[in-house]
């Protein structure tokens, strides 16, 4: 009785993990998957170490929502506040996602910094991991290009004068400054165009290099590995605590601990 | 355990202040390059200092071999044998070549006119438009009025601009204005008149370019930017605050008996007032950009406007 049960038990697990295997097999990707979910973490990272996929998360957030207001919004001149107020107003769900989405900006760029200050004070940025803090401070700066482009959109009295500062305050940079403006503003003035130029750029072109940007990050932390803290005494070229706590093994597999794989500097 | 290749720790230049000296050096220049011109050189001098320190410590920092004295790198055994150069065909070579030429052709086919489409049309046919403002006589002798006009149909609503005008008279016989622009000479935002604002006794015309509001007010204490505070003369000129020169003024032109308005220019000093009023003009510039003095270097060429 029991070694059939454990013989159905089998078939029905093998007949779930077909799929997988067929995938596996094909393309490697659950390989790849399984790879950087389990990668290895130094013992003592911390709740800090959540900072980043924190933003990450933030970010995911923004592409949704944003990709649904851009299903109502309508950018150009005549049309771009009024659209704002309908999705506010009038359509079903349409304050919800509009709030995420202009809330959401905010809480990314505090994330964003949040998470520079820990790698910062950590001194995550060291030797070998400098490129990813330049790939990081390039990822601020288009992030912080994104809302100032998409702060032009709601084209209310806020959104068009605060733009106008803006270009103007970038008109400013020493010989270069009023051809950007120019770019910037797609003429001489701000004028119908200036508007669908920032919501292209808002909506195609910034997130395009973000998204590249975000690839190119994570695979510089998954190569390089994430950094213990700078109380780790493991680090340090100690040993780790005699009683260290119980390892939080089970959940998605054995803790590292618990398998005996962890790496001693000593080895 | 064995000591592998690539277990030894890596080869880092020993720490050292000249990045320190360098970053100091960078941020003086920054904040001078806003307050004052001396703070930019000093911070320059210090960052030019520094980073020559800083190079030269890096370029020359590595370490030595660690046993006894080094060969020279042309002599002794090679480290590794010199491995046969692959034999190459001239057909695998012009496949290679061709692959690389081919694509980066292609590349500047596509991404030249698609560059182009997405910068250069805001350089090209930047005219300026003239606008009807109506009839001379709407515009009473030194009485000042706010006028908003369209300043180019085709744009709409979104090209609606405003201007102070006030009539100064007869000038040897020709009718004289003052037309000053309302954009603040700081970063752009719309300058108010520093005194009442008629709104009951605002007129409407009909002129070739859609509606023109013309109404009357009194800016006794010229004018004020609700933004960051610059204040200007009635003249335009920059009496207090953050602004870089004076209010932008407009040309003008009268057309049978109708006031037309022209090109914006940039002032950088008005003496006197009114119709005698001696006006130092130069080419149109940004908000925030210098039109005299050294800083003014900042910006040599304008794009057209």
């Amino acid at each position: 009785m029991a070694a059939k049960k454990s013989e159905r038990r089998d078939k029905l697990q093998s007949a779930a993990l077909y799929p997988l295997d067929w995938l596996e097999e094909r393309s490697g990707l659950v390989g790849g998957l399984k790879y950087f979910l389990f990668r290895k973490v130094p013992g003592d990272t911390s709740w800090w170490h959540t900072l980043g996929s924190a933003t990450l998360t933030a970010f995911l957030v923004q592409l949704v929502t944003g990709v649904i207001l851009a299903m109502y919004y309508k950018p150009s001149p005549a049309e771009a506040h009024s659209s704002v107020e309908h999705i506010t107003h009038d359509l079903w769900g349409g304050w919800l996602v509009r709030g995420m989405h202009r809330w959401g900006a905010s809480v990314f760029i505090i994330l964003m910094f949040m998470h520079m200050g820990r790698v910062f004070l950590f001194g995550a940025y060291k030797y070998p991991r400098e490129l990813n803090w330049i790939v990081g401070v390039l990822l601020l700066a288009t992030g912080l290009f994104e809302g100032l482009t998409g702060y032009l959109l709601p084209f209310d009295q806020t959104a068009y004068w605060a733009t106008v500062v803006a270009v103007n305050i970038n008109g400013t940079a020493p010989f270069v400054g009023p051809y950007l403006a120019t770019v910037l503003r797609g003429g001489a003035e701000i004028g119908p165009d200036t508007l669908s130029r920032f919501y292209s750029i808002h909506m195609l072109l910034v997130p395009g290099a973000l998204i590249g940007l975000i690839g190119l990050h994570l695979y510089l932390v998954v190569r390089l590995g994430v950094s213990s803290p700078p109380w780790s005494k493991e680090a340090a070229g100690g040993e780790p605590d005699d009683a260290p706590p119980p390892a939080r093994s089970g959940l998605v597999q054995p803790g590292p601990r618990a398998a005996g794989v962890r790496r001693r500097p000593t080895e | 355990m064995e000591e592998r290749p690539g277990d030894e720790p890596p080869q880092l230049p020993p720490p050292s202040l000249w990045p320190v000296g360098f970053a100091v050096g960078i941020v003086c220049l920054l904040v001078g390059l806003v307050i004052s011109w001396p703070v930019a050189a000093v911070g320059a001098a210090i960052a030019l200092v520094f980073g020559f320190l800083w190079a030269r410590d890096v370029t020359k920092g590595r370490p030595e071999a660690p046993e006894g004295s080094a060969l020279p790198a042309d002599e002794g055994p090679p480290a590794m044998p010199e491995s046969e150069p692959a034999e190459r065909f001239p057909r695998n070579r012009f496949l290679e070549g061709a692959t690389l030429g081919l694509g980066a052709l292609i590349g500047v086919i596509v991404t030249l006119p698609a560059a182009g489409f997405a910068l250069l049309p805001g350089f090209l046919k930047q005219k300026q438009h003239k606008v009807d403002l109506g009839p001379i006589s709407g515009f009473e002798e030194n009485k000042w009025k706010i006028v908003t006009f369209v300043r180019d149909p085709t744009h709409g609503e979104i090209s609606r601009r405003t201007a102070f005008v006030r009539n100064n008279g007869l000038l040897n016989g020709v009718p004289s204005f003052t037309i000053l622009s309302n954009r603040c000479a700081h970063v752009g935002c719309p300058v108010q008149p520093g005194g009442p604002v008629f709104a009951k006794e605002e007129k409407t015309i009909k002129s070739h370019n859609g509606e023109v509001l013309i109404t009357p007010m009194l800016p006794a204490a010229g004018y004020i930017c609700p933004c960051h505070g610059g204040s200007y003369d009635q003249e335009g000129n920059r009496i207090a605050g953050p602004p870089v020169r004076g209010l932008d003024r407009y040309e003008f032109d009268i057309v049978n008996g109708r006031l037309v308005l022209g090109d914006l220019y940039s002032v950088i000093k008005v003496e006197g007032s009114g119709k005698t009023a001696k006006i130092k003009a130069v080419e149109l510039h940004g908000p925030g950009q210098h039109a005299d003095g050294p800083e003014s270097w900042l910006y040599p060429l304008q794009p057209p406007h």
